[in-house]
């Protein structure tokens, strides 16, 4: 199947549901990596809004990116309470652990806040993170 | 079989629960998935006969089955930590099977729900109004007038959607509901929709929450002919703190940008869609069964204190030692929370300052830690209570950098919509640098002779600092929602109480 058939068909799944756009979103980011242009002009004219609508409402939300980034990607939370637990002093190895092969992203907040430093990778949580475990989470990853 | 009980929370399973499950499966055991009891210190928690080991491993199993395990804490129920608690919305925590309908028609479930359909609609309402339930989202309105104006309101639709985008640092007890007693929310969402003749509910639930997006809908499921004709869907959140606001929630719910809605109209008469919409969030539509059940509300309001009735589950978060979930009635203090409940940093170094309500709440100093945990005493001392996270920092912390972060935060969670949110917390961040930077010299520029109008001189540190205090007095009065309203309150807080973090 071709992507855009594939985009046709997540827009149609969603089609008789109210306010169908923040889930076609999150299927086409899971599936493809990004909403890109394309994906865009496509939900335009499947929902019968504006480009301008759907970019609008693309470029609001974190979660979604306009290009699909293949490196593996570690999310790691600097909100408050992994702050307090010091998560700042692991950054510098974390960084140096990620170089280029790894994309580290900022979270705030992982909801594990008795436990900090906290990450996530794919749909997996992990607390209690010290720098040995954090540069192992990275290189693993 | 020995039958041993393991929590399936997502704090437990990042700390290795799954492996340690497997182990006892491995030693033959009968293993319980459960909800956490929200000791969160001990989690991976095993319990066997009642009697509870943590935190566990795998290497600690056959210790554990043969006895002699030294990670024994003895009867869980029977902890200080548990014994001193209230525990109505937690009732079950610990003890039951997340999913399981049988678990949780055994513990009251669903009593609540059949007495509000045999009590009539407004009968509810009256009850819910007569418990004092206020929203424990952050702002404290009193749930039951706002189901009262929507019930009241005609209209060919009504919604009721849950706010579940819990995105305050230190808060967490929004995903233990959902991951540790799903039906139990949409037991309260169910009577919320019968009270106010709504068919419809969605769950707001942000996408940073993996394990309780799979629970909710596993849950859902599974009772949908038990809340018919009432119909309850899912819809997963994009990263943005900002829809943590109910009009900014909805706008999202509806496929647009998380903005900030103008109000009025208020969301009880023209919410989803147009359409009248009971938003309320997690822990408000949770305490809903309980309530309803027969004598609940008079039990919700004998608890607590002045116009704070019933319990509230803190959570106690950051740096300390036995963190975790503390369901309590009103009037608790910070001290006996943060020293006697949770026995001080884990660091073990003395502590500096208490962030309570999340990211937007004040930095409370060790001198204001009498202060009674109660929606008006807080907002006395310029502090609110928030969603009831507590994060503790130890003395390590540089509260200048934080309020710097505060002013961070708000700029990279702005929706954009008004301008002293928007631009405010740009210009925050950039102040506090300066103040920290001990002042502002003229630049070349302005040292030019042509440049008339131009101070003579730059600014002091002292200037600065006054000009942060105007701006945080703009941001608290001029912003549209709380992002920008309260984000002054860990700002001028943390001036107040430890001006030398700025100055130094």
């Amino acid at each position: 199947m071709s992507r855009e058939q594939r985009i046709a068909e997540i827009i149609a799944d969603h089609s008789a549901s109210e306010g169908p756009l923040l889930p076609i979103l999150h299927d086409i980011q899971h599936e493809f990596g990004c909403v890109d242009e394309d994906a865009e002009l496509a939900i335009a004219r499947g929902l019968n809004l504006s480009r301008a609508e759907v970019h609008g409402t693309v470029s609001f939300y974190h979660d979604f990116k306009p290009v699909a980034d293949a490196r593996p990607e570690v999310q790691i939370c600097r909100a408050e309470s992994c702050k307090a637990r010091g998560v700042e002093a692991l950054m510098g190895a974390a960084e140096k652990a990620a170089g280029g092969r790894v994309k580290l992203s900022t979270v705030y907040c992982l909801g594990l806040c008795s436990s900090g430093p906290n990450a996530r990778v794919g749909d997996t949580l992990h607390a209690r993170l010290d720098e040995a475990a954090l540069t192992k989470l990275i290189e693993k990853a | 079989m020995t039958l041993v009980k393991i929590s399936d929370d997502a704090l437990a399973r990042a700390c290795g629960a799954d492996a340690v499950a497997a182990a006892f499966e491995k030693a033959g055991c009968e293993v319980h998935r459960t909800s956490s009891w929200g000791m969160q210190w001990l989690e991976p928690l095993v319990e066997l006969d009642g009697k509870g080991f943590g935190p566990a491993t795998v290497e600690d199993v056959a210790a554990i089955l043969d006895g002699s395990s030294k990670k024994a804490i003895g009867a869980i129920a029977e902890h200080p930590f548990i014994k001193g608690q209230t525990r109505l919305t937690f009732a079950r925590a610990g003890k039951t099977r997340p999913t399981s309908l049988e678990d949780y028609a055994a513990s009251g479930g669903w009593q609540g729900l059949e007495r509000a359909r045999a009590i009539g609609a407004e009968k509810v309402v009256e009850e819910v109004l007569a418990s004092g339930l206020r929203g424990r989202g952050g702002a404290g309105f009193p749930a039951g007038i706002k189901w009262k104006t929507v019930a009241g309101a005609t209209a060919d639709h009504k919604y009721v959607v849950c706010n579940a985008d819990e995105g305050d640092s230190g808060t967490f007890a929004d995903r233990m509901v959902m991951e540790g007693d799903p039906f139990q929310l949409i037991e309260g969402m169910a009577i919320a929709g019968f009270a106010v003749g709504a068919d419809r509910g969605y769950v707001y639930l942000r996408s940073e929450y993996p394990d309780a997006i799979a629970k909710m809908n596993e849950a859902l499921s599974k009772c949908a002919e038990i809340i018919a004709p009432f119909t309850c869907e899912v819809r997963v959140g994009a990263g943005a703190y900002v829809c943590g606001e109910e009009t900014s929630l909805l706008n999202s719910l509806e496929g647009k940008r998380g903005e900030v809605r103008a109000k009025p109209p208020l969301p009880a008469l023209e919410g989803l869609f147009g359409k009248p919409t009971v938003v309320n969030n997690v822990l408000t539509l949770a305490a809903v069964p309980h309530i309803l059940m027969e004598g609940g509300a008079s039990l919700y309001d004998s608890l607590g204190v002045d116009r704070s009735k019933g319990t509230m589950p803190i959570q106690l978060a950051g740096n300390i030692r036995h963190g975790g979930l503390y369901e309590v009635a009103f009037g608790i203090t910070l001290r006996e929370l943060v020293y006697d409940i949770g026995g001080g940093t884990a660091s073990g170094l003395p502590v500096k300052a208490v962030q309570v309500g999340g990211p937007l709440g004040a930095y409370l100093h060790p001198d204001q830690f009498d202060i009674p945990f109660a929606y008006e005493d807080y907002a006395a001392a310029d502090a609110l209570i928030g969603h009831a996270g507590i994060t503790v920092f130890d003395e390590t912390a540089d509260m200048g950098a934080m309020a710097r972060f505060a002013m961070e935060f708000c700029a990279a969670e702005s929706c954009g919509k008004c301008t002293p949110c928007r631009l405010g917390a740009v210009r925050g961040m950039e102040v506090i640098d300066r103040i920290r930077a001990g002042g502002r010299e003229l630049g070349a520029m302005e040292r030019e002779p042509q440049m008339h109008n131009m101070p003579k001189k730059g600014r002091s540190q002292e200037d600065e600092i006054q000009l942060l205090e105007d701006l945080c007095e703009t941001m608290k009065f001029g912003s549209l929602c709380a992002l920008g309203g309260f984000t002054p309150y860990p700002v001028m807080s943390a001036l107040k109480h430890w001006k030398e973090d700025f100055v130094k």
